[in-house]
């Protein structure tokens, strides 16, 4: 489990080699580790496509728990990746969550990274 | 010292993830409370009014059947539906299930339309072709914000309907049976079993 305030953290991460093959043309080849952990990955993209999505739809699409998920979607939220409205629907919490424009950039860093990667690899 | 299993490739596990990404993106982006069974059983349906539309005497007696078949399929087709929304938290008045909504609903008002404008002109043989040809095309445009192979089944009402406006009259009626039954029955159990009933 990723320590308190670690949330905001970009570790290098498979650094090496990217940087190693593709010279001065990676230089932003860090990988946030934050939405590289699957569950939370799977959060920010889900919401990249959708204005907002409740917890239990979330919970159903990426068929984990409840305690998983209120983990993650936590992380991200102390991250400022996503943000999270509390209300009620009559008698009933609804939880609902929607991507940030920080989320958003960071889902576009993470995927430029990942075919970036793919290039290197492809080019070694 | 050296690792039993070799690593994987980087290469590998950054495809994997774009992968996941792109499914995510899908199955969030797309309206899954198709009810397979709902259609299993509106295809049931269809082909009883197929069995009994055939033994009417009059065109009029044969549209009242295939129009009371629409009445009991779109209740059945309604409730499965909402009942399968609710189960998977898919919600059908807002994301993926609004746009798929209306979609699908500009070519069944003008198939209502037709209905009207033929049977008034009493081009009763076109009814079966331009039933199944406006069907498929609101699968095709609303099975854009579903499962991909809502769609698929559009495209096959649609070849049924392109079949029964260009062949003989007297294939109307069975191609009717073969595709608000037979290719109901079909595609109703393959999303079923695919994507949760």
């Amino acid at each position: 489990m990723a320590r308190p305030g670690a949330a905001r953290k970009t570790e290098p991460v498979e650094r090496e080699p990217a940087r190693e093959r593709s010279g001065a043309g990676m230089r932003t080849a860090e990988l946030d580790r934050l939405i590289h952990e699957r569950v939370r990955l799977g959060i920010v993209s889900a919401l990249a496509v959708n204005d907002s999505l409740s917890f239990n739809q979330l919970k159903a699409l990426l068929k984990t728990t409840d305690g998983n998920l209120s983990v993650h979607a936590r992380k991200l939220e102390d991250a400022q990746y996503i943000s999270c409205t509390k209300s009620f629907d009559g008698r009933i919490p609804k939880t609902e969550y929607r991507l940030t424009g920080a989320g958003r950039r960071a889902l576009e860093r993470y995927l430029d990274h990942m075919e970036a990667l793919i290039r290197v690899t492809r080019q070694g | 010292m050296p690792s039993m299993t070799a690593p994987r490739p980087l290469h590998d596990r950054a495809l994997d993830n774009l992968r996941y990404i792109r499914q995510t993106m899908e199955r969030a982006g797309s309206f899954t409370a198709v009810p397979g069974w709902g259609q299993v059983a509106v295809g049931a349906t269809a082909l009883v009014a197929a069995l009994v539309a055939a033994r009417q005497a009059t065109p009029e007696l044969w549209l009242a059947t295939w129009l009371g078949e629409a009445v009991v399929a779109l209740a059945i087709g309604g409730s499965t539906m909402v009942r399968k929304a609710f189960a998977v938290h898919d919600p059908l008045l807002s994301g993926p299930g609004r746009r798929a909504g209306l979609s699908l609903l500009p070519p069944m008002v003008a198939g209502g339309l037709l209905t009207v404008a033929l049977s008034r002109a009493g081009l009763w043989n076109a009814l079966p072709g331009t039933w199944l040809l406006l069907y498929g095309t609101g699968f095709v445009t609303g099975g854009a914000f579903s499962v991909g192979i809502v769609p698929v089944m559009g495209v096959c009402f649609m070849v049924a309907g392109a079949a029964a406006l260009l062949g003989p009259a007297a294939w109307g009626n069975w191609l009717m049976a073969a595709g608000f039954g037979g290719l109901h029955i079909v595609f109703g159990t393959i999303i079923a079993r695919r994507y949760g009933g």
